[in-house]
């Protein structure tokens, strides 16, 4: 993966599989760092499932043996010296269960990779799980690009986020803001 | 600028086409999308999809959607199409480009890309 908002469409998939009905996924970028963190309130990980995230041979998928998306996402964060956190409240210890995973990279670090973009995997989220209440927030020094699916919702009653005509309005909303902030 | 209420407008105009859509001769374009599809590319092949269903107004008999590894890992994007009374079609290595050429040929021509197919590539498990 060469760019990091495949990561973040990565580590956010983790969050949908989990069964979140709402998932935030923040990006703040400052002079030195980009963070991104990705909040769900889905089934949650024991502590040793926690532990053992980091394992390339540990997974719970049943059509295949790896699991790479933890491992990467460590790999590319600690080589641009950032790093990783993870924490989570599995549904067996609490009501108020659910997953953080916060990844920051130094930005000019020789190999920081580019952020890449963020509208394809906020599209391609949204396209995913319509019916997941994501609520994307990135920023950035000069300004901030805000999205919120429950707002588009209460407007769009029973139509799905995932009509490709809504799609493509997120597409250009997303695509304004960014531009105004430039 | 782009506002809630030109949402609203699209909506009111959605309503109608929703209305008159059957489940006979649906299409369902289903993208791999686990670290698998997206480290391979699948986000602008998923993106190809949606646009194209979009822009050549199909949304009406095609639903575009996305699954999680379905383990053939080394030929990801992976691409599968369901239509009610055919056989599902699996396309392998797929790109933007072939994702356009699918709905082109297949998807409003009715006829599969053999070339792109599972059952064309030599599978190594």
């Amino acid at each position: 993966m060469d760019e990091l908002s495949l990561y973040v469409l990565d580590i956010t998939m983790n969050s949908v599989r989990a069964g979140a009905t709402e998932i935030s996924v923040t990006l703040t970028q400052d002079d030195e760092y980009l963070t991104f963190s990705v909040t769900d309130n889905g089934c949650g990980m024991t502590k040793e499932q926690v532990e053992k995230l980091s394992n390339p041979f540990f997974t719970t998928r049943t059509t295949r043996k790896v699991g790479l998306g933890i491992p990467f996402l460590k790999m590319i964060a600690e080589m641009s010296g950032g790093d990783v956190k993870i924490e989570s409240v599995s549904e067996k210890e609490s009501e108020n269960h659910g997953t953080t995973t916060t990844a920051r990279f130094v930005l000019n670090h020789i190999d920081s990779l580019p952020l890449g973009d963020m509208v394809e995997t906020v599209k391609t989220l949204i396209q995913g799980a319509p019916d997941i209440n994501f609520i994307y927030k990135h920023k950035t020094p000069k300004g901030e690009v805000n999205l919120c699916c429950s707002d588009l919702k209460s407007v769009l009653g029973d139509i799905s986020l995932a009509e490709p005509e809504i799609i493509a309005w997120i597409d250009s909303y997303l695509k304004e803001q960014y531009e105004a902030i430039g | 600028m782009k506002t809630l209420e030109e949402l609203m407008a699209i909506k009111a105009k959605m309503q109608d086409k929703i209305a008159v859509r059957t489940t006979e001769g649906d299409i369902r374009i289903v993208v791999g999308m686990a670290t698998c599809g997206i480290t391979a590319g699948a986000r602008p092949v998923l993106n190809a999809f949606v646009e194209a269903v979009n822009a050549e107004n199909l949304g009406g008999k095609v639903t575009v959607t996305q699954t999680g590894c379905i383990g053939i890992c080394q030929y990801e994007p992976v691409v599968e199409i369901f239509e009610n009374g055919k056989e599902k079609v699996t396309y392998v290595n797929m790109t933007p480009e072939k994702a356009k050429e699918v709905i082109e040929k297949h998807i409003k021509g009715g006829s599969v890309i053999s070339e792109y197919t599972v059952s064309s590539t030599n599978i190594a498990k």
